[in-house]
């Protein structure tokens, strides 16, 4: 039906040798090179993480018992799911599945934002009761703690952004399929923002089991 | 170029179903890692949490970043990123731990 229609027309792009200046390659190591970047941006975090982890490794057990082991795993299951359907989008389209690969993005960025909302409840918790950056309640708790919720809020906080960023770049990636922009020829723009994405993933996958399961 | 092209065309294409046993093999290790943190293993607490976690993105940066299919070069500067992370890390340790 149209889909066969569909591949009979992708094979003819392919017999025609379109000779389009593109370096797929390049583009793609200058995306890993930016993950590097982004390595090293949490790679610091973690190292401070792991430094007051074995200074105050009682105090950090006290804290991580107040964080919602539940929404975490819920967060970290949903998190696993976007990566696939982000992996799902590329496989659609290289297979010139345009309609399929449109609703893996959709899917992926419906994920990413049942995530924020969890984040958004699993904060306001915290904000409720009286525990977030600068407030009297932790002002009154011991340094290990104190650094255990800055450290909390910080890197989960550059993570969501992450989470964010990455619903911005999807919705882009949305666009660029629906007008052909991104087709199964010419795929390095999912491709990457792919790579971004299963980066925020990779990280989340650190980051629960070193807040959320201390004991 | 073009035979860019139709290298790209061969080495990317990888199945559905590979992703889906891959998110299944994820979905159990994130189950795994909270049945584990819920036992007291003193010392070993935190080791298996980063083992679990270490499989678990070995197996994203593998399948999903499709670094398993990439051109070596991506290994490469991959394994470089990594050990350079892996120095900063154990460095600091033996700071912290002599110090």
């Amino acid at each position: 039906m149209s889909i066969s229609a569909k591949a009979e027309d992708n094979t003819s792009l392919h017999t025609e040798h379109i000779h389009i200046h593109r370096d797929d390659v390049g583009a793609k190591l200058g995306m890993w090179l930016f993950l590097f970047t982004e390595l090293l941006l949490f790679g610091g975090m973690f190292l401070i993480y792991m430094a007051y982890r074995l200074e105050y490794s009682t105090e950090f057990q006290i804290s991580a018992k107040e964080l919602d082991v539940a929404l975490g795993t819920v967060n970290t299951l949903i998190l696993l799911t976007s990566s696939l359907t982000m992996a799902l989008s590329i496989a659609a389209i290289q297979r010139d599945k345009k309609i399929l690969s449109m609703l893996f993005i959709v899917l992926t960025i419906s994920l990413a934002l049942a995530f924020m909302i969890n984040k958004y409840f699993e904060w306001g918790a915290k904000f409720h009761h009286g525990i977030y950056p600068g407030s009297m309640e932790l002002a009154e708790k011991s340094n290990g703690e104190i650094i255990f919720f800055g450290l909390y809020y910080s890197m989960t906080g550059i993570h969501g952004l992450h989470v964010l960023v990455g619903v911005v770049v999807l919705l882009f990636m949305l666009v660029f399929v629906a007008r052909n922009k991104i087709n199964s020829i010419n795929y390095m723009k999912l491709e990457n923002s792919g790579l971004y994405w299963h980066l925020v993933d990779l990280i989340w996958i650190f980051l629960f089991p070193l807040f959320y399961l201390l004991h | 170029m073009n035979l860019d092209n139709k290298e790209h065309e061969k080495s990317h294409l990888i199945g559905y179903g590979t992703y889906v046993l891959s998110w299944l093999v994820l979905l159990s290790l994130a189950i795994l890692t909270v049945t584990v943190a819920s036992i007291d293993l003193g010392n070993f607490t935190l080791f298996t949490a980063l083992l679990i976690a270490a499989i678990k993105s070995a197996l994203v940066i593998m399948i999903f970043m499709h670094i398993k299919y990439d051109e070596p070069i991506f290994k490469v500067f991959l394994t470089i990123a990594l050990l350079v992370l892996l120095i900063v890390f154990v460095l600091m340790g033996f700071d912290i731990f002599y110090r």
